[in-house]
């Protein structure tokens, strides 16, 4: 791993809430990464099946399109998310680690776009999928 | 000249709006996680999203995490689209929270997708959210939701969602 990508790691490994939510960052290098979030009751969007709520999967997607924007290497600083869009497929398997794949593929001087998708352990068919405009700081 | 019936008091009125919006909002694990809940004037709702640390997404600003505002415009979109569907039910007594027979609660809309924007950092502060449903089908629904914190005008987000609305079983 980069120094670069050893500093993103160390970034998100102090965002409290990526913390709370026990994410893990098993990948990052070269404007990609890999999150993993372990299943966890007090995240139930529906209390009747146990399935993980969208709004954490949101939270999810949202960090790991973070990580892939500061792993790239056009990218000298942090950044924000300017906008976010994710499309649910389906009801993630309750009891099953979510895992996010995301992929800075466009960079410019001041945006960075990004496209993730969100598994369980069905790897073939997404959970969600999530594409996104990030700022690109730090070089002005 | 008909007789109308007489108004009911307005105690019995607000205790049933109450528990049915507190049964809603109390029956999902995540709204409690985040500590979200929601004040209501008549059918309006606003959510409201106590700040916490464990909230925080950027701890040098600080700011709130980017998923912790998205999460909570979606939750608040949910419950404003559950609440108008469900309103007459629970006005005319046919969904009565306080029976224990109508525990399972009704099924709530599934989301489809859900498009943010992020106008401002989220302070670490209370943010509060108010959804308006663009249309609401029978099989689909589109909601409109702004976020903000101090100043009603100043958003800090805004989103559009779609929904697939629970199917009647009738």
């Amino acid at each position: 791993m980069s120094d670069k990508a050893q500093l993103a790691r160390q970034f998100i490994e102090a965002i409290p809430h990526a913390r709370e939510l026990g994410m893990d960052l098993t990948d990052l290098d070269d404007g990609r990464a890999t999150i993993v979030m372990p299943y966890d009751e007090r995240l139930v969007g529906d209390p009747k099946t146990g399935v993980i709520h969208g709004g954490a999967v949101s939270a999810l997607m949202d960090t790991c399109c973070g990580a892939a924007v500061m792993a790239h290497p056009a990218n000298a600083g942090g950044t924000a998310t300017i906008d976010l869009r994710i499309d649910y497929m389906r009801a993630a398997k309750p009891g099953d680690a979510i895992t996010t794949k995301a992929h800075c593929y466009h960079i410019t001087r001041s945006v960075a776009f990004v496209r993730a998708t969100a598994t369980d352990a069905d790897e073939e068919n997404p959970v969600a999928t999530a594409t996104g405009t990030f700022t690109v700081e730090g070089r002005r | 000249m008909s007789l109308r019936a007489k108004p009911e008091p307005v105690q019995v009125v607000k205790q049933r709006r109450d528990t049915a919006l507190q049964a809603l909002a109390g029956a999902v694990p995540y709204v409690q996680y985040l500590g979200v809940h929601f004040d209501r004037r008549g059918d309006e709702l606003t959510g409201i999203l106590p700040f916490a640390e464990k909230l925080i997404g950027n701890p040098l600003l600080p700011a709130l995490h980017g998923g912790v505002t998205s999460a909570f415009l979606e939750l608040t979109s949910v419950m404003t689209l559950s609440w108008g569907y469900l309103w007459e039910d629970i006005e005319s007594g046919a969904l009565d929270f306080d029976l224990p027979e109508n525990q399972p609660l009704p099924r709530l809309p599934k989301t489809i997708s859900f498009s943010i924007d992020y106008l401002r950092s989220g302070l670490p502060r209370d943010a509060y959210a108010r959804a308006k449903v663009v249309r609401s089908g029978r099989r689909y629904a589109t909601v409109h939701v702004e976020g903000w914190q101090d100043n009603r005008d100043r958003l800090f987000a805004q989103a559009t969602g779609h929904f697939l609305m629970p199917q009647r079983r009738d």
